[in-house]
């Protein structure tokens, strides 16, 4: 089981409160109507499913219910960072984190 | 390729078993070949197979990273049926099931397919409702699936507990016969010696890198461990990981990977007489011919690649396993594992030509994909040899995201997603 940082409760909580939410830094349409076929199912249905570091949001369901973004290695299933819905993708991630950046 | 046969046991016993020879040849890998399956799991070695004795191509070569047949092929829970809703899924699923019966001859490899019985359970109203509807609908597609009470549901499977009692009761069960479960290690050698024989290359221990594409974007063939291979077509059975090929060739795919878990127990007397399964509480289970309780879990919910899970999802099924046969409560499980499992949206494989000329993929069979090993190899065969899909597999296209012709399968698993 994870242990999984809530960047709102600021603590470490067992994966069972938390609900994965997808992939994250998807932007949503402002006129879905509008979208091409081609558009939509870019952001409906393909992912990047990275073995590797991966960017998803996850949901603190059993806790403070709040959706925010994580940092992870697919292939250890170790989280580098955790961050606030809203904000932007990390441009750097934390240093200790090199060894798997590198993979 | 010697046949195997009685006679060939006696005459071996004979002379103290020194004349079998391998049941596959491991060959220093060519500069080209027609044709190169990345993967040599089930589906990779029966595509290679039914292109050499369907189709006459054997200039062929199934590439492997690890081990033949170490990947999903050897991690499932070896469960075979038919009964699909839609279609499209019943017409796949079906045709491999057809081709289960007789593989062994086929092979002249026993693969074990036992046809003992896949029992699916309705705990709730509701599920009566949706079995049910699978039970018509099957029936429709010449599937055979029946309702059975839960009084018939313990004749089939006596250690089943269909107490009022119980947290979730049986209320019923549907039940396909031509069900069963197959030996998932024999399917993969079966399959690598029957395309060895006929010319096939197997190349284990040969990671692929890169695919190479000519200016024009068709595929030239594909970088690797052990060096450039040259191919005019490459297919990609790589399960979990065919979207990380599938990027190698700058092709996106609708597929995420997921952690799928299942673990036996100790070996005991013959006690579970058919394959068991169930949505609500989410367990299946039969018993393997050595005696194992062969029990299948649930999926992690975040994308990994790390081929293990998290406990929790073994204690939930067990706690279901406990509910549906409490004679199994003081069970020892000996051993748990994980394999990485590629889920389309829609829960429905992709078996189709790619956008990219020369490149096909065979992919998103999720966490049932075991069963469908020879239909698939079948159908994907013939979609590469022919550079156009079979029938069967005309509607497991890739468009279908972008058109909306989706085959929502939820039943992919049997299980609740």
């Amino acid at each position: 089981m994870l242990l999984i940082r809530c960047p709102y409760c600021e603590e470490e909580r067992p994966e069972l409160e938390f609900r994965n939410a997808g992939e994250a830094h998807i932007a949503r349409s402002a006129n879905m109507a509008g979208e091409s076929d081609d558009d939509f199912e870019k952001f409906f249905f393909i992912r990047s499913n990275p073995k590797g570091i991966i960017y998803e949001r996850w949901r603190h369901m059993h806790g403070c219910a709040r959706f925010f973004n994580a940092v992870r290695d697919t292939v250890t299933d170790k989280f580098i960072m955790t961050y606030k819905a809203g904000e932007p993708k990390p441009a750097k991630l934390p240093k200790d984190s090199n060894e798997v950046v590198a993979k | 390729m010697k046949k195997y046969s009685v006679f060939a046991i006696a005459r071996e016993a004979m002379r103290g078993h020194k004349g079998w020879e391998e049941q596959w040849s491991s060959p220093e890998p060519k500069k080209e070949y027609d044709v190169i399956i990345v993967g040599a799991g089930g589906h990779g070695l029966a595509t290679a197979y039914y292109l050499a004795a369907v189709h006459g191509i054997t200039n062929v070569a199934v590439l492997e990273k690890g081990w033949l047949g170490g990947g999903n092929t050897g991690r499932n829970t070896t469960i075979i049926r038919s009964n699909y809703l839609y279609d499209e899924s019943a017409g796949i699923y079906d045709h491999a099931l057809k081709l289960w019966d007789g593989l062994s001859q086929e092979l002249n490899y026993n693969v074990m397919y036992s046809a003992r019985g896949v029992m699916m359970l309705a705990h709730n109203v509701h599920d009566i409702q949706v079995l049910k509807r699978h039970v018509h609908a099957n029936r429709l597609n010449g599937i055979d699936n029946e309702w059975l009470s839960p009084e018939q549901a313990k004749e089939f499977c006596p250690p089943l507990n269909i107490s009022r009692e119980a947290r979730y009761p049986v209320v019923g069960a549907a039940l396909q016969r031509r069900g069963g479960t197959a030996r998932h290690d024999a399917v993969a050698w079966g399959y690598a010696r029957g395309a060895s024989a006929r010319g096939v290359h197997i190349i284990q221990n040969c990671e692929v890198t890169g695919v190479k594409r000519a200016p024009n974007g068709a595929v030239t063939g594909v970088e690797t461990t052990r060096g450039f291979i040259g191919a005019k077509k490459v297919g990609v059975v790589a399960a979990g990981h065919s979207s990380v090929i599938m990027n190698m060739a700058g092709v996106r795919m609708p597929l995420e990977s997921y952690p799928l878990q299942a673990l036996v127990s100790e070996p005991i007397k013959p006690v579970v007489p058919c394959v068991v399964m169930s949505n609500t509480v989410h367990a299946y289970i039969s018993q393997s011919d050595k005696g194992e309780l062969v029990i299948g879990a649930g999926t992690d919910q975040y994308v990994s690649y790390s081929q293990t899970g998290g406990l929790h999802i073994l204690q939930h099924t067990l706690d279901a396993i406990c509910e549906m046969f409490p004679i199994f409560t003081r069970m020892k499980m000996l051993r748990s594992w994980g394999g990485i499992v590629d889920v389309t949206p829609d829960r429905s494989p992709i078996l189709a030509k790619t956008p990219v000329p020369g490149l096909y993929v065979n992919c998103g069979w999720g966490t049932g994909g075991f069963k469908a090993t020879p239909g698939s190899g079948h159908v994907f065969a013939h979609t590469i040899a022919k550079d156009n899909p079979h029938p069967i597999n005309a509607p497991f296209t890739i468009e279908r995201f972008r058109t909306g012709r989706l085959i929502d399968e939820a039943a992919a698993a049997a299980v609740a997603h």
